[in-house]
């Protein structure tokens, strides 16, 4: 941890977004995280992406559980919206607060202990609610902040700093989310921003619960030789499916689709995704397909990245529910509490 | 570094040039004075060794840390940083303030001489530094001066509201006092009577005396028309003591600036600077611009002059075409004269340059001159054409200023000391560099590396209605304590360097991530322009380097650092989980004479 704060001298020829922001300002404070961290990089494409998305950071909602991973919502837009929540228990604060307030963007940041070990029935709940959300599972493959004990997604046979390899076998949340209904699921890795940002733009502006899962070494207790989350070994095995390029509303697109290999995806707000096939055989609207291609790749100890599932017309949470569009607190209070009589008018409908 | 099309090769960062010029002030300023050194040192209240250090470099610390034409600051990171540059020769004065004696700190003359005797013309900052350097080797040192007293144009035109005489009396006493024969009121009036007086070595050190003239209409009558650079030594020396109320100053430069305010000084209540050209295209220092504009002295722009006006022999006034540019991107396309105007005036000063003037050399002696007359002098020996004697200061190349005429006297030492041991001329010493790691625990270093957002200090004057009672007050008051701790924790320590070890980054963007002013970036390979271009930030600053890495470990790439704007807080060291980064001090050892000597006493 460092003991100064970010000097506030900056580039001159630092761009600004839309708003007049530059990305700078939508930085948090400094990180107490190990130096080298493959969180720390996470949240350095979480604030590029924010900024180039022009987002106003007072219309973000960032919520974490516990572990290394949670500490880092307090390391980028200082200027949101936060929630530190008990030990695997994000996604039910979400759900609360989305459920309130359906207008902000949502971004759950978590680890692979958090969500897979602790938390694995809320996360799996979130996934099939179709929550509209962004979710981060930061994945080292171990507990860092408790000193790097193996969590549910280290590989079989990972070997850790001290003591036996993992003999448990992995949970992995990819293909968890994509069998349970996901609408947008990914993986990357921190040490490639160029793959990352744009996944977590498109999945920013995605309607829907969008999981990304993110590769992300943990330099004190697991990027030794042997283990399957170092930056050596993702950097050995990589396998990039899909990459994405995200287009916002109104810029046109300049891609030669000619060739095939690159097709365009509208999302909601009308902005593109464009899809380009790293993979030729890789088809991401296609589940069971998805699902074999990424098991298969594992057997062999690959790490397959890139958009692997998405289906844009998935109904999200609120659609499925029929709830209003107005923020609950905007309710007049008639509306929101109609009173015993009308909850009694209510209850004799159901007998 | 790399030609048009190949990827840049990795950066050879054994040459000392390299981070030499990641220290911009030291690579900017003529001595390659340690700044950011001596800045550290006041911080820690060490006035003495502060000082001492601008000494080794600069010989004149009080001197120039009032009057230095300072190219330290334009270079200063500073300026790219937060607009306004540290100020470096401000500092300088700090530290000539605030030591105590250091005259047991000073160079010495060994009793025993070497048996060499150099004789040096001329007692300007020049000569009297390579007395400087060559009187502790045990050179014998005879100075011919024909004023009175010694200093040059130190002493004979900047004036004393900028540079109070005991200051520069101290500093020149501490030259002389190591036993310089200084013969004082001695005019050389032949080259060939003085080499006929069998020195080893001669040293010209003689300034650019000469004055330019404006011949135009009316030049020739009256008594009101003076060449600036005498008059101002006619005020030192106390033959002028008074001036008419209305001057006219023709010309922008430095000169011009002393000249406007020297004749505030001495009674005039309305002086007009008169300007050909535009603003931007003045040769004065923005400085000096504004304290005479500080002190209602009006600027006249596009005013060509074109005659001087009697009446009855009186001098009325000066007639001036006035003009019209046309610029483009800061040339000059186009001028045209729009009009005439007569302006009133009792005195014109003229202050548009000075010429070199040798009427005292014969040009029979072997000491060649060029086409203008000038001396040919070799810019690295500043040997003539005549071996054995040597020239610099204004001598040399013509006017510049005292921190260029140092580092002259530096190298003309060298030669002469080269050429009294019969050693090659060109046979210099190459600089030499140190760098030793800053690292004093795991987020501790021993430089203070938080950054201060503080704006540059104001320096206090004056007040107006109290400097022009003296000509002798000088206008600079110098930093307060506030002051100077204030301004010492804005140098950016840019001698503290980032050294990358390419094998030990395992690629995980910390760096890049932290860096505040966007230094950073891990990218493929390619041509110089190309890179530049696809930055964490565009890096177009011209003569900022690139540091390009060897091919990283993990993917080939490269790790490329814009040295432009690192503002050299450690965050990138701190950051690193491998130490690939360090924050390392670094310290050129720029040879001078006496190191010529210590190394030939080792050898021996
Ligand atoms: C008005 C004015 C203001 C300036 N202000 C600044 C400033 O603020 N900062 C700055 O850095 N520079 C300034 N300069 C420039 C600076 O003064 C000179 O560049 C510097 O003094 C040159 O030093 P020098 O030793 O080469 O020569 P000089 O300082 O000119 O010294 C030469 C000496 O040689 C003597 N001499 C000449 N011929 C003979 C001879 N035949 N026999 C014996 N003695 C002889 C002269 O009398 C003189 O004392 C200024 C110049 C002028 C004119
Ligand atoms: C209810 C509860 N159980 C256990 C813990 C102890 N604990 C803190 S962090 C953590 C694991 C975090 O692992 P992960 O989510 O992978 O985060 P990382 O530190 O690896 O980024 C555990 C088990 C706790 N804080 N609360
Ligand atoms: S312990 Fe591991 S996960 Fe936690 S901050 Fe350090 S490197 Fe990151
Ligand atoms: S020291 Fe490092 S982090 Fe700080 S500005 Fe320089 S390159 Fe950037
Ligand atoms: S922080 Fe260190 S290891 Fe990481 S990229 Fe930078 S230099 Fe390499
Ligand atoms: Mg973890």
């Amino acid at each position: 941890m460092s003991h100064i704060a970010k000097p506030a001298a900056r580039h001159p020829g630092q761009p600004v977004n839309k708003l007049g922001f530059s990305e700078r300002d939508y930085e948090g404070g400094m990180s107490t995280l190990c130096a080298g961290c493959g969180h720390d990089s996470i949240t350095a494409a979480l604030v590029k992406a924010f900024f180039e998305l022009d987002i106003e950071p007072h219309r973000v909602a960032k919520l974490s559980g516990i572990g290394c991973s949670s500490k880092t919502p307090a390391y980028f837009l200082s200027a949101s919206h936060g929630f530190n929540s008990v030990h695997g228990r994000m996604p039910s604060v979400v759900t609360g607060a989305n459920a309130a307030e359906r207008s902000m963007a949502y971004v759950g940041v978590s680890g692979d202990g958090d969500s897979l070990s602790i938390g694995i029935g809320q996360f799996a709940h979130a996934v099939r609610r179709n929550l509209n959300m962004l979710y981060i599972i930061e994945n080292n493959g171990v507990y860092g902040l408790t000193k790097g004990q193996f969590s549910a997604s280290a590989d079989l046979g990972s070997k850790p700093k001290k003591g036996a390899p993992n003999q448990l076998s992995p949970i992995d949340p990819v293909n968890m989310a994509i069998s349970m209904g996901a609408s947008f699921v990914a993986r990357s890795f921190s040490g490639d921003k160029d793959q990352l940002v744009p996944l977590i733009k498109a999945g920013i502006r995605h309607d829907g619960f969008a999981l990304i899962d993110v590769i992300s070494p943990c330099v004190t207790f697991n990027d030794h030789d042997g283990s399957t989350k170092s930056y050596q070994y993702t950097r050995d095995n990589i396998v990039e499916t899909i990459h994405t390029d995200f287009v916002p509303p109104r810029q046109e697109i300049t891609v030669d689709f000619a060739s095939g290999e690159v097709t365009s995806v509208r999302l909601h707000d009308g902005s593109h995704m464009l899809l380009k096939k790293v993979d030729k055989a890789y088809n991401a609207d296609d589940r069971a397909a998805a699902i074999s291609y990424i098991q298969h790749h594992q057997a062999e100890g690959r790490v397959v990245t890139g958009l692997l599932y998405f289906d844009g017309a998935e109904p999200e949470f609120h659609q499925v529910s029929g709830t209003c569009q107005e923020p609950l607190r905007d309710l007049p209070h008639n509306e929101l509490c109609p009173g015993s009589e009308a909850l009694a008018k209510l209850m004799k409908g159901y007998r | 570094m790399s030609n048009g099309c190949s990827p840049m090769e990795p950066t050879d960062t054994s040459n000392p040039d390299y981070f030499h010029k990641v220290v911009d002030c030291q690579w900017a300023c003529p001595a390659h004075t340690n700044v950011p050194e001596y800045i550290r040192l006041i911080a820690q209240g060490r006035y003495d060794d502060a000082y001492m250090l601008n000494r080794q470099s600069n010989v004149f610390p009080g001197i120039l840390g009032r009057v230095c034409d300072r190219p330290c600051e334009p270079a200063c990171r500073r300026t790219r940083v937060d607009g306004k540059a540290v100020a470096i020769c401000r500092l300088k004065r700090v530290a000539a303030d605030h030591r105590s004696d250091v005259s047991d700190r000073l160079p010495r003359a060994p009793e025993k001489k070497n048996g060499k005797r150099i004789a040096c013309i001329g007692a300007g900052c020049a000569s009297l530094t390579v007395a400087n350097d060559l009187m502790p080797l045990g050179y014998e040192i005879t100075i011919f001066e024909r004023f009175k007293q010694p200093g040059g144009l130190m002493r004979t035109n900047i004036p004393a509201f900028r540079l109070p005489v005991p200051v520069l009396d101290e500093e020149i006493e501490a030259i002389v006092d190591m036993g310089v024969d200084l013969r004082l009121g001695h005019e050389i009036t032949s080259m060939k009577a003085l080499l006929d007086e069998g020195f080893d070595a001669v040293f010209v050190g003689s300034g650019a005396p000469r004055g330019k003239e404006l011949n135009l209409p009316g030049r020739d009558q009256g008594e009101r028309i003076h060449i600036g650079i005498d008059w101002l030594e006619s005020v030192a020396f106390k033959h002028i003591d008074a001036i008419g109320k209305k001057v006219l100053i023709i010309g922008v430069g430095n000169t011009a600036m002393d000249c406007c305010r020297t004749a505030l000084r001495l009674g005039a209540d309305d002086v007009k600077v008169m300007a050909r050209k535009p603003r931007g295209f003045f040769k004065a220092s923005d400085w000096e611009l504004e304290d005479a504009e500080e002190e209602n002295v009006e600027i006249v722009i596009n005013h060509s002059p074109a005659a001087f006006l009697h009446d009855n022999g009186t001098l009325v006034g000066m007639r001036f075409d006035v003009m019209e540019y046309d610029i483009d991107n800061g040339r000059i396309t186009e001028t045209r004269k729009v009009d005439t105007v007569d302006l009133p005036c009792d005195d014109v000063i003229l202050a548009i340059g000075q010429e070199n003037a040798f009427p005292w050399i014969e040009r029979d002696l072997d000491i060649e001159f060029d086409q203008w007359d000038v001396p040919v002098v070799d810019r690295t020996t500043f040997q003539s054409t005549r071996p054995g004697v040597f020239f610099g200061g204004d001598a040399a190349f013509g006017p510049e200023n005292i921190i260029w005429a140092v580092e002259h006297g530096h190298q003309a030492a060298i030669s002469i000391h080269q050429y009294c041991q019969s050693e090659a001329l060109t046979d210099r010493l190459p600089p030499t560099m140190n760098l030793s790691s800053t690292k004093m625990g795991l987020h501790e270093w021993s430089y203070a590396n938080d950054y201060s957002s503080a704006t540059r200090q104001q320096m206090r004057h004056v007040d107006l209605d109290r400097r022009f009672d003296e000509l002798e007050i000088e206008v600079e008051l110098g930093f307060s304590r506030e002051d100077f701790k204030a301004e010492v924790q804005r140098c950016l320590n840019c001698d503290v360097q980032t050294v990358f070890d390419t094998k030990l980054c395992i690629e995980c963007d910390a760096c890049i991530d932290i860096c505040p002013t966007d230094c950073l970036t891990i990218t493929k390979n390619g041509p110089e322009s190309d890179l530049r271009n696809r930055l964490s930030a565009p890096a177009h600053t011209p003569g900022q380097d690139l540091f390009v890495s060897d091919g990283l470990p993990q993917t080939g790439r490269v790790m490329v650092k814009d040295e432009d704007l690192c503002v050299h807080c450690g965050l990138c060291a701190e950051r690193c989980p491998t130490a690939a980064w360090d924050m390392q001090q670094f310290t050129i050892n720029l040879k001078h004479v006496d190191q010529y000597a210590a190394d030939k006493g080792a050898s021996a």
